[in-house]
């Protein structure tokens, strides 16, 4: 069998755990991925969209007033102001020039809340390629105004009605599309996740956001932060924002995953907390799972985060002990979503506010100056529904329990 | 997995190929599922191809995703499926028995033990739908350590790097794809050409067998003609319990007749 060009793992973590059929299609990824890095053209072109269309650098935003305590400052990375409203669109432009490099027409993807859909279908819009959407049945009903995004750009919508019906399976849907179409078709997979060579591909076409990042703050505060905080669901925002401090030994690399209703309950995302590993979707990783191996459906306010394995990558930097993974549970999201709206007029996206979450933690329980940078991934707009029936029911509930 | 070239070899004396049918193994519940293998051994199976029920099965089609969501939902563990291959390997001690399941379930119980037990039920060979070829090492050699063959995939995009490594690391039958996609009787199997079989034949590995889409007992023939040792037939079987789930007896007449024709057509 040929070598690969890269090495597939991550220490243990990582692979290529796919169908034989699936092989060739993941070698000439792998192939048109390392042309493409020492391709002057192909660079120049990847520059220019994220700079002209998608709006990078994105800002670094010093917090006036969220930082519970005076010795610490929280510093946001704004990628909630990047066009598409999140991170998800600097790689999908990577990866939609891939598609076109590799002469494919087609792209599928696959989609939990709708933000890698509606990154992906802006992308294919933009550079003229087709693209099919999976996306689970009980997504589609839960993120209406994202299905009509995607539609909008011309993307189509499959809705997938196996198993659970979220983005586990809308994976699963999209794998066996490209194991009959990948002669045509790339599958745009949305994050740091699933066999080699997307994780290497997602962090490489991420990792921006770290590199500014870091030159924004060592001009803001001539140093470097102490810490760098982003949340994890499958690890693409985390792993783009901590890449370029991989190397700062002296900063911390905090990930948070979400709780959920408490990572004691079966009721979470937070693969990495659970200390179990196996192989779902082409990696072995951290996962959740029975002790059989079956894979357990995940859950989190956040559609974003709710998926029941991480990046291979996370799991080799928490082996290792480079970074930290802490998890945050759904109450305490939500608390800080609406912190930093009451605060600084700015609504993070509910997969962000896990990571502001730990970082008010951390500035709470501080006793010395302290520098943290949080990866703002995303804009809450298309949480806003959501929210909104949350804490109404809420204060139903407490108006019901003060009439008692 | 000697039961494998006993069965080659007294096929070959036959002038006949190879009928292999798939199940999923608990599929719909653990009793009917062995009498329905029962079934598939007493209506002619030259061998058997048994699925082990898992949550995430990307490489099928939506027939045997519900032959593996039936089965979970009845209780079906790997543990439970080892006891119904035992079972089988009782009423029929000479017909090989192979496994096709996903990584996970063998990497839960850790390898070594997986293909220990996986032996003790009675298995000969193990197909990991999602392990290829550059993951596969230490899967084949906790396979040969137990006497079970390491089954391999030759897709029809096969290169000539890859028959080499398959001929080298396969033993018992060389699993070949009839076309891109997953399992599914929806889509026909597209028959590789005498040709293809010749040139991957050339590379000397274990006898292939064709699968996926084959459904009628024209595309066993026709997988003979060109060259295959057989073939494997599984959503087209796995359709026949779907229509049947309340009516076992018409369920296992049904089936019997269909394996017949099957076999009838080697």
């Amino acid at each position: 069998m040929s070598e690969l060009k890269l090495n597939p793992y991550f220490g243990q973590y990582g692979g290529m755990f796919v169908p034989q059929l699936l092989v060739p299609a993941l070698k000439q990824l792998e192939q048109a991925f390392v042309d493409a890095l020492q391709d002057p053209a192909f660079d120049a072109e990847f520059q220019q969209l994220l700079t002209e269309y998608a709006g990078r650098p994105t800002p670094l935003t010093l917090c006036r007033n969220l930082s519970p305590n005076p010795l610490v400052k929280i510093y946001m990375k704004r990628e909630d102001l990047l066009h598409g409203g999140a991170h998800k669109t600097n790689q999908v432009l990577g990866q939609a020039l891939l598609t076109k490099r590799m002469g494919k027409t087609e792209v599928i993807a696959e989609t939990g809340a709708g933000q890698h859909g509606v990154a992906t279908a802006l992308a294919c819009a933009l550079l003229g390629l087709k693209c099919r959407i999976y996306m689970g049945a009980k997504d589609i009903e839960r993120q209406q105004p994202n299905v009509f995004r995607m539609k909008l750009m011309g993307a189509t919508v499959i809705p997938v009605t196996a198993g659970s019906g979220t983005l586990k399976d809308a994976v699963n849907e999209a794998m066996r599309d490209w194991s009959a179409s990948y002669a045509t078709s790339h599958y745009m997979l949305g994050t740091a996740a699933g066999p080699h060579p997307f994780p290497t591909i997602v962090r490489e076409f991420q990792k921006m956001i770290g590199e500014e990042a870091k030159q924004q703050i060592l001009k803001a505060e001539g140093k470097l932060p102490d810490a760098v905080i982003a949340c994890v669901g499958g690890g693409s925002n985390a792993i783009g924002i901590f890449a370029d401090f991989i190397k700062e030994e002296g900063v911390r690399l905090i990930g948070v995953e979400p709780g959920g209703k408490g990572i004691n309950t079966h009721q979470h995302g937070a693969a990495l907390s659970t200390g179990s590993y196996g192989i779902l979707h082409g990696a072995y990783t951290a996962i959740m799972q029975t002790s059989d191996g079956q894979i357990e459906e995940s859950y989190s306010v956040s559609a974003g985060l709710d998926y029941p394995a991480v990046g291979p990558q996370h799991t080799h930097l928490q082996q290792t002990g480079r970074a930290e993974y802490v998890a945050v549970n759904d109450d305490e999201a939500l608390a800080a979503f609406q912190h930093l709206a009451m605060a600084e007029g700015i609504i993070p996206a509910l997969e962000s506010s896990h990571a502001l979450a730990h970082a008010l933690k951390m500035a709470a329980a501080a006793t010395e100056p302290m520098v943290l940078l949080v990866n703002l991934s995303g804009r809450g707009d298309k949480d806003l529904s959501h929210v909104h029936s949350i804490l109404a029911e809420q204060s139903t509930n407490k108006a019901a329990e003060g009439a008692h | 997995m000697q039961r494998y070239q006993q069965m080659f070899n007294r096929l070959a004396a036959e002038q006949r190929g190879a009928f292999v049918p798939f199940v999923t193994v608990g599929d719909p519940g653990p009793e009917l599922s062995f009498e329905i293998i029962k079934a598939l051994i007493d209506a002619g199976a030259d061998a058997l191809e048994l699925g082990i029920p898992f949550s995430d099965p990307i490489a099928d089609g939506p027939t045997i995703q519900n032959a593996n969501i039936r089965a979970m939902a009845a209780g079906v563990t790997p543990a439970i499926s080892f006891e119904i291959i035992r079972k089988i390997r009782q009423y029929n001690a000479d017909i090989p028995i192979g496994l096709l399941l996903y990584s996970n379930l063998v990497m839960a119980r850790g390898l070594d033990n997986f293909y220990s037990q996986a032996a003790a039920a009675g298995v000969d060979s193990v197909l990991i739908a999602d392990v290829p070829l550059h993951e596969s090492k230490m899967f084949r050699q906790a396979a040969m350590a137990h006497d079970i063959a390491p089954i391999f995939i030759v897709p029809p995009n096969v290169d000539d790097d890859d028959l080499r490594a398959i001929a080298s690391y396969g033993r018992g039958y060389t699993y070949l794809l009839s076309r891109a996609g997953v399992t599914g009787a929806e889509t026909q199997a597209a028959m590789p050409t005498a040709e293809l079989i010749a040139r991957i034949r050339a590379y000397n590995p274990a006898p292939p067998l064709l699968g996926f889409g084959i459904s009628t007992p024209a595309h066993v023939k026709d997988a003979i003609a060109n060259g295959a040792a057989g073939a494997i037939c599984g959503s087209a079987i796995v359709k026949i319990l779907e229509q049947n789930l309340q009516q076992p007896d018409k369920l296992l007449s049904e089936l019997k007749s269909f394996i017949q024709q099957m076999k009838a057509a080697t």
